[in-house]
């Protein structure tokens, strides 16, 4: 279906191919999962399957892609669009309509099918993604998991034989991750198509996947079933990682295998000491009673009673809309807050946030928000980290060394948007965490970062809390949470459903425990703490 | 016709756009073929009554009383003005007031004056008939769904509509990044006036709104859109002057036709002319066009009544001014009671006929728009 042979791929005004004499074959009907850090070239890659490389991206590609018979090089993207169909990662981005029912459409017109086509894939697409009940919505209204089926959807209608997906589950909550997986599930099991997809939380896609491609970031790829490359794989999901651990041949690659697996693991388990609960120590700093926050007649939060302690790293869980950043910006003190109090501890005495002026308030809470790039604007990083002295009063120089200790190694004339996700994260920090705020907040810091930048991520949050900061991450991933988190506190409609150690919130939830955890049950919850536990080195 | 066409007829549908603004429009001519109050009165009364049986719960739909507040300021308007600056017309005066004396270099214009019955009467005439006027094309926008007017336009015109649709969705989309980035640069309290301030805004948006517009490009080219070749560049002249001519031809009918003291020859034959010089452009643009249409509005028999009410009610006050010209335009010298003639009556009551045979509209269900009202 897909053959690529001898395929590199220069960028414009860069020596280095960002591909280099890939050769890959795709059959019919496969489910290929493409990883690798941010910045290999994955997107490169998929983008040479319908044309968008080179034809829309600029630069010099070589050798041959080959989709369905037909060359990539002697077709733009627009005549290849029934053959291929792409979906972004930000599927509101590419919205070109704005009912769910006319974006289904939209691409058949283009095709020029008859109208009676149209009216019938259009209900069949409706009910093979089980959207039929949002057909006249308005686009923007839709949830993003709801926004991201209907994007799927949206290419599905033209009938194409092969799917291509550039992550599309990074910014869904669990749920509804699941749900996008299950419908390419389908696609794949019931109608033959091909799909290829890039994904950074592969743990979700493994199980699926007929194929792994690794893109190894120096032009090279590692293609093979997901076993054989998860073998040799530096990155691997937990399950894998616990799988090496316990020494399972085959690897297992779905929760189902590994539970079949785990019986000597359990056993053994069983007699050793359950991990230890770090007990909460460090100082009340904030503490919120009943806060409420609404968005005009919709109320965001409901009465949340929330206290923080120095030296602990909480989660903030919950699916999309429920309550999770309003929350923060209310605790923040720029954000609405229509009822409640929130008190920071300073010096002894207690204030509000929100009473101060944004100058005073970021020292007490800082926020990184959702778009953490929205807070740069400079067009170096070190405008930026003096800026960021200036702005909180520090002494010149400060910015910029925490930021050595955060990312060391980043250049100072680059531009931030030139920075790797990780980086840029690191500079954000660095500015907030310059006005030496004893709170940080932090809005889905984890998106776009893959295993080790999150990895990197993960300490450098332990490490700022142990200094005796409290932290609060709002997240969808439950692999950081089981790995960072102390406390966990999930959201539902404005309010807590449940709080507590994260060992209690995570471990016997469907929805939010981790692969560690549906495996080996309860208590535990990370590879490090099952590895320290039989004595093997991860 | 058997029973079950009309029952079909009957189901709740949104009726194709272009018959809204046809039945408007020629409300709106036959209006300014009048300055009789009874007749506008009547008019508005039938616009509105067809407006509040037949508009859809849509934002659009909503903002019809808009356009009858506009109408109420401009019959004020047109009265006070008269008042202000026309009072040396010779009458039955009213009100009688001092003229108050301006300099000669503003000769021709006089402040107040006596107030006459005349005046007043004419400001109020003059001011109700554009009034209504304009009440008629918010009765269309009320009715018309504007997007779906967009996706009718002939095939030649596909990218236009397509610009539009996707300009619109910017705009929403620029607020909310400009609201974004506004409170993230509260988070980093940064200072240096008010140019730093702007700068500090306008670079985040703009990256956004360029990255998004990159990302929609691509998103377009992988899913087809200018599938369908270029026209060869001589096609291209060819349609464009056709259609260039034809609305040019169009716009001069048009005033001529309204224009009554506009020569014959330019009001019939000239329109006629352009409509068939820019239909022929349109198709000749739209026959290389291989797109096809969702779902495309059908002219079915509701919409064809709705269009001959609209312009049956134009015909009609059109005869009526060329063969009664004082039914239809009430003397003022001498004053007189306007007159109440049944042929322009019976005219305007038959643009009430699409509250009986428009179907009614389609209701979002109450789910919908409440989510709607959230995203608000």
């Amino acid at each position: 279906m897909i053959r690529l042979v001898d395929v590199s791929f220069w960028y414009a005004d860069t020596d280095v191919p960002t591909l280099d004499g890939v050769g890959l074959t795709i059959d019919e009907g496969e489910l290929v999962l493409v990883v690798g850090r941010t910045g290999s070239g994955k997107s490169t890659l998929l983008g040479t399957l319908n044309g968008l490389v080179p034809h829309f991206s600029g630069g010099h590609l070589q050798g041959r892609v080959t989709v369905d018979g037909v060359s990539t090089a002697e077709r733009p993207p627009r005549e290849l669009a029934h053959v291929v169909g792409v979906v972004g990662q930000d599927p509101l981005a590419g919205f070109v309509t704005d009912t769910v029912e006319e974006e289904l459409a939209y691409g058949m017109e283009q095709l020029g099918l008859r109208p009676d086509v149209m009216r019938r894939r259009v209900e069949e697409t409706l009910d093979l993604l089980g959207i039929a009940d949002l057909r006249g919505r308005p686009l923007r209204t839709l949830s993003g998991g709801q926004q991201q089926r209907v994007a799927i959807g949206s290419v599905l209608t033209m009938h194409p034989r092969v799917v291509v997906l550039d992550e599309p589950t990074s910014a869904l909550d669990p749920t509804a991750a699941e749900d996008v997986l299950a419908t390419l599930k389908r696609l794949v099991d019931d109608l033959g198509t091909t799909v290829v997809l890039a994904e950074h939380r592969m743990e979700r896609v493994v199980p699926f996947a007929d194929t792994m491609v690794v893109v190894r970031g120096d032009g090279g790829v590692d293609v093979g079933p997901p076993t054989d490359v998860l073998r040799r794989s530096e990155i691997a999901p937990p399950l894998v990682e616990l799988g090496r651990v316990a020494g399972w041949d085959p690897l297992p690659l779905s929760v189902r295998d590994a539970r079949r697996a785990a019986g000597p693991l359990r056993d053994r388990l069983a007699t050793t000491p359950a991990p230890s609960v770090p007990e909460l120590r460090g100082a009340e700093v904030l503490s919120a009673r009943g806060v409420v926050v609404r968005h005009g007649a919709t109320v965001a939060v409901r009465g949340v009673d929330l206290d923080l302690r120095r030296g602990e790293v909480v989660a903030l869980m919950g699916r999309n809309g429920s309550g999770k950043s309003s929350l923060l910006w209310a605790l923040q003190g720029s954000g609405a807050r229509q009822g409640g109090t929130v008190a920071v501890d300073d010096a002894g005495q207690q204030v509000d946030p929100k009473r101060l002026g944004p100058r005073a308030a970021r020292r007490h809470v800082g926020l990184v928000p959702q778009t953490a790039s929205d807070l740069l604007y400079l067009e170096t990083v070190d405008a930026e980290c003096a800026a960021g002295d200036e702005e909180s009063g520090a002494p010149a120089g400060s910015c910029r060394a925490l930021l050595d200790r955060l990312a060391p190694g980043v250049v100072g004339d680059r531009h931030p948007r030139d920075l790797s996700e990780g980086q840029r994260l690191a500079l954000v920090l660095s500015v907030q965490l310059c006005a030496a705020p004893p709170v940080l907040l932090l809005d889905e810091p984890t998106r776009g970062l893959d295993y080790d930048a999150k990895r990197v991520f993960a300490r450098t949050v332990r490490t700022l809390a142990d200094e005796g900061r409290a932290i609060v991450v709002a997240t969808h991933d439950v692999e950081l949470v089981a790995v960072t988190a102390d406390r966990a506190v999930v959201l539902a409609e404005g309010e807590v459903v449940s709080a507590g150690a994260t060992r209690d919130v995570l471990a016997g939830s469907p929805a939010f425990a981790p692969q560690v955890a549906k495996v080996l049950g309860e208590p535990w919850l990370t590879v490090d703490e099952v590895a320290a536990a039989v004595g093997a080195v991860p | 016709m058997t029973g079950a066409t009309v029952r079909r007829a009957g189901l709740p549908r949104d009726l194709h756009p272009g018959a809204w603004w046809l039945w408007a429009l020629g409300l709106a001519t036959a209006a300014s073929r009048t300055t009789n109050p009874w007749l506008l009165l009547l008019i508005l009364t039938v616009a509105c009554h067809v407006v509040v049986v037949r508009r859809s719960d849509a934002p659009w739909a909503m903002a019809f009383r808009l356009y009858l507040y506009l109408g109420l300021a401009i019959v004020l308007l047109r009265v006070a003005f008269r008042v202000l600056l026309g009072g040396d017309t010779a009458g039955t005066v009213l009100v009688p007031l001092p003229t108050v004396p301006l300099p000669d270099w503003v000769a021709g214009i006089q402040l107040l004056g006596d107030v006459t019955a005349e005046a007043v009467l004419a400001g109020l005439y003059d001011g109700l008939r554009l009034a209504t006027m304009v009440v008629c094309l918010g009765a269309a926008n009320a009715l018309a769904n504007p997007k779906r007017l967009l996706a009718s336009m002939p095939g030649a015109l596909y990218e236009v509509g397509t610009a539009v649709v996707v300009a619109l969705s910017v705009f929403p989309q620029l607020a909310e990044s400009v609201q974004r980035v506004r409170r993230a640069r509260r988070l980093r309290a940064s200072g240096g006036g008010r140019v730093n301030a702007v700068r500090t805004i306008v670079v985040p948006v703009l990256e956004d709104a360029f990255d998004r517009s990159l990302q929609l490009a691509a998103s377009m080219d992988s899913r087809g859109y200018g599938r369908a070749g270029a026209a060869p560049r001589r096609d291209r002249a060819v349609t464009g002057t056709l259609m260039v001519t034809g609305l040019l031809g169009v716009c001069v009918g048009v005033y001529a036709t309204l224009d009554g003291t506009a020569p014959r020859v330019l009001a019939g034959p000239v329109l006629a002319v352009g409509l068939v010089v820019a239909a022929v452009g349109f198709v000749v643009a739209g026959r290389r066009v291989e797109r096809t249409r969702y779902r495309p509005d059908r002219w079915r028999l509701p919409e064809l009544l709705v269009v001959a009410s609209g312009v049956g009610t134009a015909v009609v006050l059109f005869l009526t001014s060329s063969f009664d010209p004082q039914d239809v335009y009430p003397s003022l010298t001498p004053l007189t009671w306007p007159p109440v003639a049944t042929l322009p009556l019976v005219g305007v009551l038959l643009g009430v006929l699409p509250s009986f045979v428009a179907p009614p509209p389609l209701r979002t269900p109450a789910s919908g728009s409440r989510a709607t009202e959230a995203v608000r």
